[in-house]
Order: C-alpha cells, then sequence, then structure tokens
C-alpha cells in the first residue's frame, strides 16, 4: 500500500529534485516543517496519479537563521506554503518572488512565530504593521468597494477590496486569514485516536473528508490494515457528504441569481440527505462514520431513495439551465482558463470545470472503485462549475450504489509499512485533501500537516473575477465555494 | 365634497394597506415555494418593531441623510392624495398632472440617492449610482406612455384620462393602450425594485440597487423608508389598475356607498396585481445588471410606439 518513496536531501539539491518532480507530472501536495532539538525538518510531499505516486523529499535546516531555496518560481503553491512556514515557523524562503507575509494575522506581533516549541500562549493583539497595503488602482473613475469581513448572512470572515471603474472589477485583494485556530499546534502531543475528533472539526462541511484523510495518514503510519469493507464504507460517507454540500450549492447558485424556487427545492432534498446521514452514522453532518481502523455505520443507505433523489436534483438542474435569464447569468461568467487552473495549482471541481483532469479518487484510490471517470468541463465558467456539481451528484449516487450492491471481492489489504509518519490524499467535496503527520517514538503526534483544497484555490478566485462585474461577484464565490476554516488553520 | 372623502380614503387605504399588499406578495411567494411563509401582517410586525428603535445616524452625516426618509414618504403620500384610484376627482387633481406625479416620484427616489451619498460608503455610493441609471430610464417611460394615453383626451390630467376611460371602457382595447400598458408593467417592477431588475429579499449588498441605498438606516427612519417603499409598489400598481381597468372608480358627485365600493374595487384590483407580480416573480430570476437597461429601453421603445400609435390610429 505504501508508494510514498522518501529521499533525504541537502537544501541546495531542493530546486533541482523539485523541478526533476514537476516536470515529471508530479505537483506539490503539501510542505510541512517541524522543529526538533537542533533545527527544523521540512518535508515536501509531491504527489502524481495513474498510477500513484507520493515522493516526498526531507530536509534539515539549522535553527540559527534557518533558511531554505524558494520553489515559487517553480511552482506557485509552493510559494504559498513557504510564506505560511515564514509566517509560522521563522524559516525564510530565499529569493521568494513575493515575500509578504501570509498567514500571519495583521495584529500578531512581529517575530512571534506561533507553531515553534517555545512560542508560548497567544500574546495580545497590537498594531506593528499600520494599515493594510492594499495596493491602489490608479486611474479615473477607479473606486474602491471595501466589503467584510463582518458580512450579511452566515457566511466566514475574510475582506474583499474591489477597484472598480463603473461595474467591471479591475482589481480584487481577497484578504483572508481572520480565523486562524491553531489547530495544528492542538494536534501535537495528543494520541492518534485523540487527534480524530479535531480533523473533524477542521471544517465544517468536511467532516468525513478530513477525518478520513487524518486516519488513512495515521493508519500508514501506525500500521494499522483496515479491512477492506471497511475502505467501502468509508468510500459512501465520502460521496454521502459530497451530495449534500453538492445539493446545497446548486440551490445557493440559483438563490444567488434570484431564482429563489430552485433553492427553496434543493433545501428540501439537502434535509431528506441530512437525515438519510442521520440514519447511516447518527450524526446529520456525517461525524463518527469515520473511526481509526474502519468506520462506524448503523445502516447503509437506501440506494431506491438515493435514486429518487438522484432524479429531484437532476430535474432541478436542467430547471435551472433551461431557464434563459439563469443560463445566461452563469454562461460565461467569471471564465478561470485552463491554463492559469494549472499554473495556481487549483483541484477539485474548480480545476475539473477548467478542463484539468485531476480527481483523488482515481488518482489516489483508497479503495477500488472500477472504472471511474471524474467529470470534466473546459469552459471554466461559473456554468462549467454548476454543470460539474450536478453531474458529481448523479455520479455519487452511482458510486454509492456500486459500493453497496457487490460484493467484496477484494482481500484486505496488507498493513502499510510504517515509517512513523504517513499521508492520507482524500478526494473531499471541495478538491483532494492532504494530511501528513508525524509519531513521536512513544506513539503521540509531533506534527500533524492540515491541507484543504481551498488553501489552493483561493488565489484562483480573482484571477477567474478580472473583468467580471462587481454584480456577479456573489455569484462567482458561491461557485467556487472555498473554505475559510479549512484554509486558515 | 365626495371627491376630497374619497382622496383621503385612497390615502387611508394606501398608507394602512400597503405593508399588507407586501405581506400579501410575500406570502404568495412563500406558498408557491412551498414554504409557509411569514403571513400577510409580518411587514407591519417589522415596522412595528423599527419604529421602537432608537433612531441612528452614521458619523458624519447630514440633513440630507435625514430628510431622505419624510420626503420619500411625504412624496409617497402626496402622490396617493392625487392619482385617482378610489376618486377621479381629488381636489389636488388640478394642481398634480402626470407631470408632477412622476417628479414626485422622482424627487423621492433621488432624495434617497443623495442620502446614500451621503453616507460616504461604497454601498451608498455604488446604489445611488445603479438607482439613478435604472430611474434615468424609468421616468421617462412613465411620463411617455402616460402621455400616449393622454393624446385621446387631450388632457395631462389623470383624472380625466381615467374618467374617459370610465365612460368609454371599449377604447382601452387598443394598440395605444397595449404598448403603454405594457411599458408601464415594466418599469412599475424596475421602479419599485422587484425581480428581475432587482430583489428585495436579497442579503447580498454587492447585487443590490434599492436596498444598498438604504442600508445605513435604521430603526424608525427604516421603518419610514420601508413604509414609503410599500406605498410606492401599491401606489403604482393602484395607477396601472386605474388606467387600464378603471371599473368601480368614483366619479365627481357619488354616494358614501359608492366610494366604498369604489375602495373595495381598488383593494381587490391591487391586491390581484400584487399576487400576479408575486406568482410572476416565482418564474422570474434577476438579469445581470448590464442587461437591465436593455429591458428599460425596450420599454421605452414601448412607450414611444405607444405615442406614435395614438396619433397614427387617432
Amino acid at each position: 500500500m505504501s508508494i510514498r518513496t522518501i529521499a533525504d536531501i541537502s537544501p541546495a539539491e531542493l530546486p533541482e529534485h523539485a523541478a526533476r518532480l514537476l516536470a515529471d507530472g508530479h505537483r506539490l501536495a503539501l510542505i510541512s516543517a517541524r522543529q526538533d532539538t537542533g533545527g527544523f525538518a521540512l518535508a515536501y510531499l509531491f504527489v502524481a496519479g495513474r498510477p500513484d505516486r507520493r515522493t516526498e523529499l526531507r530536509l534539515r535546516v539549522p535553527s540559527e537563521q534557518p533558511a531554505v531555496p524558494s520553489l515559487a518560481g517553480l511552482s506557485f503553491p509552493a510559494g504559498r506554503f513557504e510564506r505560511e512556514i515564514r509566517d509560522l515557523y521563522g524559516i525564510t524562503p530565499l529569493d521568494h518572488p513575493l515575500p509578504r507575509r501570509l498567514v500571519r494575522h495583521h495584529h500578531w506581533p512581529r517575530g512571534w512565530y506561533p507553531m515553534r516549541t517555545d512560542a508560548g500562549p497567544p500574546p495580545s493583539f497590537g498594531d506593528p504593521e499600520g494599515p493594510y497595503p492594499f495596493v491602489t488602482v490608479e486611474g479615473q473613475g477607479v473606486y474602491e468597494i471595501p466589503v467584510g469581513p463582518v458580512h450579511a448572512g452566515l457566511i466566514e470572515p475574510g475582506h474583499f477590496r474591489f477597484s472598480v471603474v463603473g461595474e467591471t472589477i479591475i482589481k480584487l485583494k481577497a484578504r483572508l486569514w481572520f480565523v486562524h485556530k491553531g489547530i495544528e499546534k492542538l494536534f501535537e502531543g495528543r494520541h492518534p485516536a485523540d487527534g480524530l475528533e479535531l480533523a473533524e472539526r477542521v471544517s465544517g462541511d468536511t467532516g468525513v473528508g478530513h477525518a478520513l484523510a487524518y486516519c488513512l495518514a495515521v493508519e500508514e503510519a501506525t500500521q494499522v490494515p483496515v479491512s477492506a469493507q471497511a475502505q467501502r464504507a468509508r468510500a459512501v460517507l465520502l460521496e454521502l457528504e459530497r451530495l449534500y454540500n453538492h445539493v446545497t450549492d446548486l440551490g445557493a447558485l440559483c438563490n444567488d441569481v434570484a431564482f429563489s424556487i430552485l433553492h427553496a427545492h434543493t433545501g428540501r432534498i439537502r434535509e431528506q440527505l441530512l437525515r438519510l446521514n442521520a440514519e447511516v452514522t447518527g450524526h446529520r453532518l456525517l461525524r463518527g462514520g469515520v473511526r481509526l481502523g474502519g468506520a462506524h455505520l448503523k445502516a447503509l443507505p437506501d440506494p431506491d431513495r438515493l435514486h429518487a433523489i438522484g432524479a429531484d436534483v437532476a430535474e432541478i438542474a436542467e430547471l435551472a439551465l433551461r431557464h434563459s435569464v439563469v443560463a445566461d447569468r452563469f454562461t460565461g461568467t467569471a471564465v478561470l482558463s485552463g491554463e492559469a487552473a494549472r499554473d495556481l495549482g487549483t483541484l477539485g471541481y474548480v480545476a475539473r470545470a477548467s478542463g484539468l483532469d485531476l480527481d483523488a479518487r482515481r488518482d489516489h484510490p483508497f479503495t477500488d472503485l472500477g472504472d471511474f471517470t471524474p467529470a470534466r468541463r473546459t469552459s471554466g465558467d461559473v456554468l462549467a462549475r454548476f454543470q460539474i456539481r450536478a453531474e458529481e451528484i448523479a455520479a455519487s449516487i452511482a458510486l454509492i450504489t456500486q459500493l453497496i450492491d457487490e460484493p467484496t471481492a477484494a482481500a484486505d489489504p496488507p498493513p502499510p509499512e510504517g515509517s512513523s509518519s504517513g499521508v492520507g490524499l482524500v478526494e473531499g467535496w471541495r478538491g483532494t485533501i492532504a494530511h501528513r503527520i508525524e509519531l513521536a517514538p512513544d506513539g503521540t503526534l509531533i506534527r500533524v500537516k492540515v491541507v484543504d483544497p481551498s488553501f489552493f484555490n483561493w488565489p484562483a478566485l480573482p484571477v477567474a473575477l478580472n473583468s467580471a462585474i462587481v454584480p456577479d461577484f456573489p455569484l462567482v464565490n458561491k461557485s467556487f465555494n472555498l473554505s475559510y476554516a479549512g484554509n486558515d488553520l | 365634497m365626495s371627491g376630497v372623502v374619497g382622496a383621503v380614503l385612497q390615502v387611508i387605504v394606501i398608507a394602512v394597506g400597503s405593508p399588507l399588499l407586501v405581506g400579501v406578495m410575500r406570502q404568495v411567494r412563500a406558498r408557491l415555494e412551498g414554504r409557509a411563509g411569514a403571513g400577510i401582517a409580518q411587514p407591519w410586525r417589522d415596522l412595528r418593531k423599527l419604529m421602537r428603535k432608537e433612531a441612528i445616524a452614521p458619523h458624519g452625516t447630514g440633513w440630507v441623510f435625514r430628510a431622505a426618509p419624510p420626503l420619500l414618504a411625504g412624496t409617497a403620500l402626496v402622490v396617493a392624495a392625487v392619482v385617482p384610484l378610489v376618486t377621479t376627482a381629488s381636489p389636488l387633481d388640478g394642481v398634480a398632472d402626470l407631470f408632477a406625479v412622476t417628479a414626485l416620484l422622482a424627487l423621492g427616489s433621488v432624495a434617497l440617492a443623495l442620502a446614500a451619498l451621503d453616507t460616504g460608503t461604497a454601498f451608498g455610493g455604488m446604489g445611488a449610482s445603479r438607482e439613478m441609471t435604472v430611474l434615468a430610464l424609468v421616468e421617462p417611460t412613465i411620463l411617455v406612455s402616460i402621455f400616449a394615453l393622454s393624446i385621446r383626451v387631450g388632457s395631462t390630467s389623470l383624472g380625466s384620462i381615467v374618467t374617459a376611460t370610465v365612460e368609454d371602457p371599449l377604447s382601452v382595447i387598443s394598440p395605444v393602450s397595449v404598448l403603454a400598458a405594457v411599458a408601464l408593467a415594466i418599469v412599475t417592477i424596475a421602479e419599485t425594485g422587484r425581480i428581475p431588475v432587482d430583489n428585495p429579499s436579497t442579503h447580498l449588498e454587492l447585487t443590490m440597487i434599492h436596498e444598498a441605498m438604504v442600508l445605513e438606516y435604521a430603526g424608525p427612519d427604516l421603518a419610514l423608508i420601508e413604509w414609503a417603499s410599500a406605498m410606492r409598489l401599491s401606489v403604482l400598481l393602484g395607477l396601472l389598475a386605474s388606467l387600464f381597468f378603471p371599473l368601480g372608480i368614483s366619479g365627481a358627485s357619488t354616494g358614501a356607498l359608492a366610494l366604498l365600493v369604489s375602495v373595495i374595487a381598488l383593494v381587490v384590483k391591487v391586491t390581484l396585481m400584487g399576487a400576479l407580480l408575486a406568482a410572476g416573480e416565482v418564474f422570474m430570476a434577476k438579469l445581470r445588471l448590464f442587461r437591465v437597461p436593455e429591458l428599460l429601453a425596450g420599454s421605452f421603445l414601448l412607450a414611444l410606439l405607444a405615442v406614435a400609435a395614438s396619433f397614427f390610429l387617432a
């Protein structure tokens, strides 16, 4: 099962190795740092699909003036991970093209690195940075619209600064990172079994996705075998989570163009799905279903009910797209080109709507899903993201039916080879979730790195919105529907 | 005398009934969407709640901000007194013809837009700019389409136009009326901020037109604006009904019973039109903002055709 190859390298060798892996079709899944006696250990995880390949580059830097060569020129996400690590650990990326703070809150004191072992309790907020350095767009008729971080409605905090001429967006700056909870730090020192409930709560709507990625990582590190039956049950839970979230968002997209009758009906279907979730796991948001070493289902979902729901959703999607005004609002709105989606390293339905062929269910399978082909569109607009999600609902129902109906033919896989660290890659409903854990010799967690696909997808939103109009922003934002909590850990 | 009583009656009916009309429209919408709805008295309960709160004005705002809500409500009340809804013989009819009515409606809108600018917020400016874009196309369309109807009568007095229609109901069935009716219906939707031009129930600040202008208002000021908006909706629907279906409307000298019948007729007509509008909204989505001028320019063209037709077919 363990297909992870690990190479210990020196910092100077990093760019060369990374360039080779990226050229070989890998993408950077995460960079994880850890402080130990005498320095920092960094792990760069590169992954590629078909066949599933995971390569980890490990290197050490000293604790005095820690620095690594920057990979920002090779990979855009790498540049963002490096800024994250710089803000949390104080490891400087050398020759970084955009060495601004990322995670570090505006009001944190300078030089305080919360993930270091000697960080201590959170300091009181100050104002070391002065006003936030928004780039001002100059020119005749340009004005700014500041929105947030407190919004109308139940939305997480994020500040959006639009520079606008008339109604056309010239530049959008999304200022996030208002919700740092120190969740990665909370994992430290816990027993793996006690970390599960934390992982389940990384992002409220992705309980199964994060719990499963965490469990896969822990199971690889502790060499716990998981029966094929349990893995299939986990796959069912993952698809159930995708179902209720996709249905909700299809309705929300219709609501954003004031077509609220479909929103009301998706609300009805969402409630049916949540009740189904409660029957399957005892929790409406599927918490407690994924366990370390297995899964716990009270009952299997009834395929007939799911098929009825699928027909209902298909009708709603068709009604929406046959409505000329709705179709007009969706079509051609906020196009994210395939090239931009690839360069920014986007994941999930955002990537697939722009023509990228990425899906961890096929690229990094933890159970055999047979001949699974992810939905894909190339237009990259709101319409494509809407259609992808409608298609994924149908695909999820087909997958659940297949997982329930087919007898478990596969033999239980052998236990993973242990290495005191482990990686879990799971296609959550937003995209590929990556967890990487490291265990101390006594079996407790010393480092858990969590990456929600929102971390990769947030930079794509302003790119897609370039030259869109202001009143379309809520619709476009909903079509991406990125997590703030999963992004800012 | 009955003209004065009629005018007083229609002001009272509009003032009391408008929030109920909004309640009916929300309820129709909720039921059609399979929701329970809050009941038709909910807008009144909201107004009561808002009236009990203290008045708050944002820092840096001046008299323009404070004057806008009373001005908006005042113009709506005056229009309610002038427009032939219950009676065609309003004592104010002589001094307030269709140009005065349009100007009064525009005065309220402009006051609100200026107040939105006075707040100095981006949303206020954004809402004001959008409202003016809509207003610039709506007001001429109202003028021109009613003007088309006035040519037949030879007077710009709304009372005379409606009286002429009462005396000869079949005269409504003409290309002029149809064109003018469609144009007026579209601008009524735009003027009152309904779907597909604006969405009165959205919480998304960036998509708002009317609501973006009133974001900074709270308490009694907000209540006044909500109430005035409801009155403008009722008056415009009532005017539409009077112009094209003046059934039951009272003339210059009628008794108390006839006035009562007129009031009931007004309530029934406006409720029906409101319900129809709400039912239509269920099947509509909001247009992209840049498509709104296209829609309104289309309605202006219809109004212009109505005027042309009234000359050629007269």
